[in-house]
């Protein structure tokens, strides 16, 4: 047991005694969102989003396009100058997709986020319970499909890519919550597994029998990708991931509170299998609808929560409502990249996110772990 | 007031506590020792409302098992044994922790709850560890933080399941006397389970001695810590020194081949403990 004598206070907090209730006690501060946490993750959504519209393949100037975009708003009245062309560009093809972008990078960062806080788990998140095998079936189901039923219209992929996931999820919960109800968290984390390798088996087998055109249709679905993104998309999943959102982030306090593990908050109050019941609900039906019209985006729900941890500290009011900000704005950006690197082709955005993902979040885990 | 009513609880198809009746008085300490495997921990669950039971637990006349969860966090404090210390946590986050029973369920703390945190903090001193991150306390200072996210609850009834375990003699003694000095401040009624014979001798003012998930002796530490029965219970040959601070409780070195000794006290379903 040591004795630590001259251990430094927290460095993200001010000094504990500078302020009272007003009856001579020092007032106790607990951690809670800070102005400055917000301003930062605003700016760079908004920085993001900013550079995300005024770049792209039509080279459009970019003085006229901000203009446009500011004219669209109320009470401004500019008249930017761009063609009808240009117009088009900036409202339904950049413009759509910067919102979907962010849209989904919002609620892949908040799912993972809050399914780490339900599961005590750094590696929890809604791919992990079954999204994303489930999703994938899905898909694979419509497009191997296609030619049996006849023709297929195409917004039914993400429809069943939707059931899929939810299916999968569901799947998991019923099989994971048999088990004793004590290790109720890893045990749904196992059932998650075994749910996820069979429909990855049933997947596996139906590719493995289609033909090469459908193999790289649902190839390229998986790897996730935003080009075909248009409003209708947005207001597609609009409702569930604004739900999705709403609900989590009044869990946040819970999430705290479920660090304590089951038992303890329980005993302070609190139905931690309840929690975990809502917070699942919600991430999965969220990120099912996300999924549906991006693909499989990976690894934005893992390092964006985690990155946001290291800089906020380790309490769910904190990185909730940070991770929608930041979550949001790095998918915008890592879009970006995917659209303009190699333009005209696109690479997929699945391969973008993990490319800078990957090396950014080990560099995150050896300053977390110098930080102990 | 507390009061155990027949309580019986059932684990897995084994029955862990058997028909356990106890009362602990506002204010009055109840100590719950006995040997390992007697059922002390899955008394203090059931009180705590963590395990389902068959009985009845009253606090303050109210049945536990009727009240939802908000309700009985404000009836029961829990200690756990070992408790869960998320730990880049701070210490302030922590203890706030226990008044969520007190605000809003999505809300966050009031004003009330954390004054009432301040002057549990400052109670227990511990307003210089406020900022400190929970991994970089000591195991003394942890208990006080656990202890004092357990106080903030404001429960009239507070239940700790082994506090001292993993402290040193000191450490051991000042959290008891902390306990001690609050349950006389506000009256608080406390449960506690503990494995030292002579620390539950001196500040429990009762002592109920569980065996097998029985209650098996009752009273006070000096009618229920006899030689006799910790020979019977136990299993452990002792010496109970008596001295104006109470009683001690010495083991005494065994001078027949130990394992026969130790075999022939234990009952037969422990036995296949010791061929593991």
């Amino acid at each position: 047991m040591t004795l630590t004598a001259d251990v430094k206070t927290s460095d993200t907090q001010a000094p504990p005694l500078d302020d009272t209730d007003g009856l001579g006690a020092p007032a106790l501060r607990p951690t809670r969102l800070t102005v400055g946490h917000v301003v930062l993750g605003a700016g760079f959504l908004l920085a993001a989003a900013i550079v995300s519209i005024l770049v792209g393949p039509a080279g459009l100037p970019a003085g006229p396009v901000l203009v446009e975009v500011l004219s669209r708003l109320p009470l401004v009245h500019l008249h930017s100058g761009l063609s009808a062309t240009g117009v088009v560009v900036v409202w339904q093809l950049r413009m759509p997709r910067m919102v979907l972008g962010g849209l989904v990078g919002a609620m892949l960062a908040i799912a993972g986020a809050s399914y780490q806080g339900a599961f005590s788990n750094p590696l929890a998140d809604p791919y992990l319970l079954g999204v994303a095998s489930g999703a994938g079936l899905g898909a694979t189901l419509v497009v191997v499909g296609a030619p049996v039923i006849g023709q297929i219209p195409s917004d039914l992929l993400p429809v069943a890519a939707f059931l899929g996931a939810v299916l999968a999820v569901a799947a998991t919960f019923a099989l994971g919550r048999s088990r004793a109800s004590e290790r109720s968290a890893a045990s749904l984390l196992l059932a998650g597994v075994a749910v996820a390798a069979f429909f990855t088996a049933v997947q596996t087998f139906l590719l493995q029998r289609s033909s090469p055109g459908q193999l790289s249709t649902v190839y390229s679905w998986i790897l996730g990708g935003l080009s075909t993104a248009g409003w209708s998309q947005v207001e597609l999943v609009l409702p569930y991931v604004g739900t999705a959102m709403v609900v989590l982030l009044a869990c946040r306090r819970l999430l705290d509170v479920m660090s304590v593990g089951d038992e303890e908050a329980t005993s302070v109050g609190v139905r931690a299998e309840r929690v975990r019941l809502v917070v699942i609900v919600a991430a999965t039906l969220g990120t099912a609808a996300a999924v549906s019209v991006s693909g499989l985006i990976g690894f934005v729900g893992i390092i964006v929560p985690h990155t946001i941890r290291l800089l906020a500290g380790p309490s769910y009011r904190r990185i909730l409502p940070l991770s929608v900000l930041f979550g949001a704005g790095f998918l915008i950006l890592a879009d970006l990249l995917a659209r303009t690197v190699l333009s005209p082709a696109e690479i997929p955005l699945g391969v973008v996110t993990a490319f800078l993902g990957a090396p950014f979040f080990l560099v995150v885990l050896r300053q977390a772990r110098r930080l102990g | 007031m507390l009061e155990i009513e027949a309580t019986s609880v059932v684990l897995n198809g084994t029955t862990v506590l058997s028909g356990v009746s106890a009362r602990v008085a506002s204010g009055g300490w109840l100590g719950l020792v006995g040997p390992n495997g007697a059922g002390k921990s899955t008394l203090a669950r059931a009180v705590a409302g963590l395990v389902s039971y068959e009985g009845r637990i009253l606090i303050g006349g109210r049945e536990q098992a009727a009240s939802d969860w908000r309700n009985r966090a404000r009836a029961v404090a829990y200690v756990p044994q070992r408790p869960v210390l998320p730990p880049s946590m701070n210490v302030t986050d922590y203890i706030l922790l226990g008044r969520s029973a007190h605000h809003s369920y999505l809300g966050a703390e009031t004003a009330k709850d954390r004054r009432v945190s301040a002057a549990v903090v400052d109670r227990l001193g511990l307003r210089t560890f406020c900022q400190r991150r929970l991994a970089e306390l000591s195991g003394g200072e942890a208990q006080r933080v656990v202890l004092a996210r357990a106080l903030v609850q404001e429960a009239p009834v507070l239940v700790l399941d082994e506090p001292t375990t993993s402290l040193d003699l000191g450490h051991s003694q000042l959290v008891l006397e902390l306990v001690d000095e609050l349950r006389d401040e506000k009256g608080i009624s406390v449960l506690c389970a503990i494995h030292d014979l002579t620390l539950a001798a001196q500040f429990a003012e009762n002592l109920l001695v569980l065996c097998h998930g029985r209650a098996v002796a009752s009273g006070t530490p000096a009618d229920v810590l006899t030689e006799v029965n910790i020979r019977r219970f136990f299993g452990a040959e002792v010496e109970v020194l008596r001295s104006g601070s109470g009683l001690a409780v010495t083991p005494v070195r065994r001078r027949v081949p130990v394992l026969t000794a130790a075999v022939a006290n234990l009952s037969p379903s422990d036995r296949h403990l010791n061929s593991i």
